[in-house]
């Protein structure tokens, strides 16, 4: 490794941030490699989508976004997460499918969420995603708040109706969303250029009245520089903006990936421009880190995923009796109006929990008349849970 | 006979349909290059190419009704979407479109078209990944459902389903993919749409199962003789529509007494319409009320202990077949 780039150097933000930056790409990587372990030894379940690889892309776009802005993303986002703060403890015991999980053991892996920071949700369905992301401008737009809803979604997600329909109704109402297509190469097996006739992915917005751009997705400078502009144009302008990212996944699609579709030689030269290990280079050719640095944040990233893997080990399974929690809003309702076998209202009662969390909201609502629902609290989610 | 896995049977299907008829293709999202998400079209592309075997974009609304105007076109086209749940966004072709066609347009035109897809819990897939929805497709006239548990079914019924001018939902089960079973050689082993398979014979009281849930009543079948005492007669109705009424009423006149057993949520599921059908032309043979063994009525949860509670399993078979016989629960 030579010394960096006078360029490069050149656009290193301070160095407490740049080192956060690394910090955080490191922690990511650190904790999805001890999430595939846990897989192996049976403590996940499911599905479990590593975004090994691609932390440049996850750092270098949400910390483009205030912490006032919303990030919404797909089943592939524990990254997504932990880059909005969501505690690696939180984010473990959804894997692990606990009580304490960031979506109480109902979600799993596919499905983060993390309301207070203003992660809106990993969803399952592939574009299912986009019009919900560009719903949730809608309602910054509406309460006329500058926040910006950053939404990202992979390359095959181009190719779903809701590409083309959500950008569409996004540009027409000018509402205030970035769509980032997370171009690793493929979806699932199948690769970019067997998916997609246009492959330049920028420009499949144009006809739909976004304009797009691209960065370097293995690169968290370029890609948090791109992201900058386009939140900020978003934001001032209120024109939705689509950026592709171009970048790689270093792991199969989930963990059951035999990976026959491509060559070992394509990963080796795509792991070659690692972006943690590149970014490490620079910052310490610039001078803004140093090898024990270097070490320490390793370290720390480690100690984090342990404490994690711990929480999540002693935080409970969910209650038999928690089963038909939160199936409807029950709040506002008798308990066991919704329950399943009608001519037995008891059959499926709402747990003790979830009496004392709903009563809880209730309280902290105040009052429950009807123009409650158009307050801010409730457009903006803020709902006292 | 070859003892096949049902996902190998399945297999078989469609490469002897291929190769019996040029106008049969497949359309999915990675059933080439990957083998398909359940590897059912492992070696499908390898031997018939990409004329026969597409890889698609991931694009369901648009795969199936290509399949629609393909299949109004001459061809025979089999859509694979890689999980029921996706089927959802596909809703509009398959409703709107596969399922009217024939009758909008005064049955002037065809839509020999299958649409195949797996459902099911018990892999904490969660709530976009492992429900049972065939319910929502039993409810659309025009199209027909089948529901195949074991691997005989599975071959004979996709092959009819391939032949039938009609649309045909096809829904496989992801936990059955590896069990193994016996299966006919012939590459004219069909079974015919509408006719139930009486997999045990019993007096004492009849369980109708499907998909998945044939295979656990069964279990729950020896349960019954070996601890209980008691005879069930266990029916998998194969296909949903058309139904085989027939097979049903008659064993419920032998045993009076009727458990209807299902993986999806009880909600004007598969269940509440047999009951009806059951109570309107056998009330006078009923002993009991109906008894209905369904999912949980929630989205599937990802929890391992909330999916195993969210779904039927022999113990509440047993219970349920022993309430219509009024005695007192298992558990
Ligand atoms: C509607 C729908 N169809 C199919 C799938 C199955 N599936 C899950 S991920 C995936 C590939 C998506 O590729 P891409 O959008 O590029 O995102 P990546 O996985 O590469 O991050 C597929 C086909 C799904 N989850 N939802
Ligand atoms: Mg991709």
């Amino acid at each position: 490794m030579g010394a960096p780039a006078k360029a490069d150097v050149a656009r290193l933000p301070e160095p407490d941030v740049a080192r956060e930056w690394l910090a955080t790409m490191t922690l990511i990587r650190r904790f999805e490699e001890r999430a595939g372990e846990m897989y192996a030894r049976a403590k996940v379940g499911g599905f479990l989508h590593l975004s090994i690889g691609e932390e440049a892309t996850i750092v270098g776009s949400a910390r483009a976004l205030r912490t006032t802005d919303y990030l919404v993303s797909t089943y592939r986002s524990h990254g997504h997460a932990l880059v909005r703060g969501t505690p690696p403890e939180k984010v473990m015991a959804e894997l692990f499918g606990r009580v304490d999980g960031c979506s109480r053991g109902r979600g799993g892996s596919m499905h983060m969420f993390d309301l207070e920071r203003r992660f809106m949700g990993g969803y399952g369905i592939v574009g299912g995603n986009l019009p919900i992301a560009a719903g949730v401008a809608l309602a910054s737009d509406y309460t006329g708040t500058d926040e910006v809803t950053l939404c990202t979604f992979g390359d095959g997600a181009c190719n779903q109706g809701t590409f083309g329909e959500t950008l569409n109704l996004a540009a027409l109402w000018r509402l205030p969303v970035v769509f980032m297509v997370t171009n690793n190469q493929f979806g699932m097996g199948t690769a970019l250029q067997r998916h997609s006739a246009v492959t330049d992915l920028r420009r499949k917005g144009e006809g739909l009245g976004v304009p797009g751009m691209s960065c370097d997705g293995m690169d968290v400078l370029d890609t948090h520089a791109v992201l900058s502009w386009a939140v900020e144009r978003v934001r001032t302008e209120r024109r939705p903006v689509l950026v592709e990212a171009i970048t790689y996944r270093f792991r199969g699609h989930s963990m059951a990936d035999p990976e026959q579709y491509r060559t070992k030689e394509e990963v080796a030269q795509w792991r070659e421009r690692d972006p943690i290990p590149a970014f490490g280079e620079l910052l310490l050719g610039a001078g803004v880190l140093d090898e024990r640095q270097r070490e320490q944040i390793d370290a720390d990233a480690v100690a984090r995923v342990d404490a994690a893997v711990q929480f999540a080990e002693s935080s409970p399974h969910p209650e038999p009796d928690s089963l038909y929690d939160d199936v409807y809003v029950l709040d506002r309702a008798r308990w066991g109006t919704y329950s399943v076998k009608t001519t037995d209202p008891q059959a499926h009662p709402s747990s003790p929990a979830e009496r004392q969390r709903d009563d809880a909201a209730q309280a902290a609502d105040g009052a429950d008349e009807i123009p409650q629902q158009m307050s801010d609290a409730l457009l903006l989610g803020e709902e006292a849970t | 006979m070859s003892e096949l896995r049902y996902r190998d049977a399945l297999g078989a299907a469609l490469r002897e349909e291929l190769h019996r008829d040029e106008r049969v293709l497949l359309m999915g999202e990675d059933i080439g290059v990957f083998g398909g998400a359940f590897k059912v079209t492992a070696g499908l592309l390898e031997e018939f190419g990409e004329r026969r075997v597409r890889d698609t974009p991931i694009s369901e609304n648009t795969i199936v009704g290509m399949g629609v105007g393909a299949a109004m076109s001459g061809l025979r086209p089999v859509v694979e979407l890689m999980t029921i749940n996706f089927s959802l966004l596909a809703f509009d072709q398959i409703v709107n479109h596969a399922a009217h066609i024939h009758y909008m347009f005064g049955g002037q035109v065809r839509v020999p078209l299958v649409v195949r897809m797996p459902q099911g819990a018990g892999h904490q897939l969660g709530p976009t990944h492992s429900h049972c929805l065939e319910a929502l497709f039993l409810h659309v006239p025009g199209l027909l459902v089948a529901v195949p548990a074991t691997a005989a079914d599975a071959k004979g019924l996709l092959k009819s389903a391939i032949r039938d001018d009609n649309p045909v939902i096809f829904i496989e089960h992801e936990s059955l993919y590896g069990v193994r079973g016996e299966v006919p050689d012939s590459e004219e082993h069909l079974v015919d749409f509408g006719r139930a398979r009486v997999s045990r014979e019993g007096s004492d009281v009849t369980i109708v199962a499907v998909s998945r849930m044939a295979l656990t009543a069964e279990r729950a079948a020896a349960v019954l003789a070996d601890e209980h005492g008691v005879q069930a007669e266990v029916i998998d109705p194969r296909t949903l529509r058309p139904l085989d009424l027939d097979t049903i009423l008659a064993s419920v006149r032998k045993t009076n007494r009727c458990v209807i057993v299902e993986e999806g949520w009880p909600h004007g599921g598969v269940g509440a319409n047999l009951a009806a059908l059951v109570c309107e032309q056998a009330f006078d043979d009923l002993d009991a009320p109906v008894a209905r063994v369904s999912g949980a009525d929630v989205p599937m949860p990802y929890s391992k202990p909330l999916e195993d509670i969210a779904y039927p399993h022999e113990p509440q078979i047993v219970d349920a077949a022993l309430q219509t016989l009024g005695a007192a629960g298992s558990r």
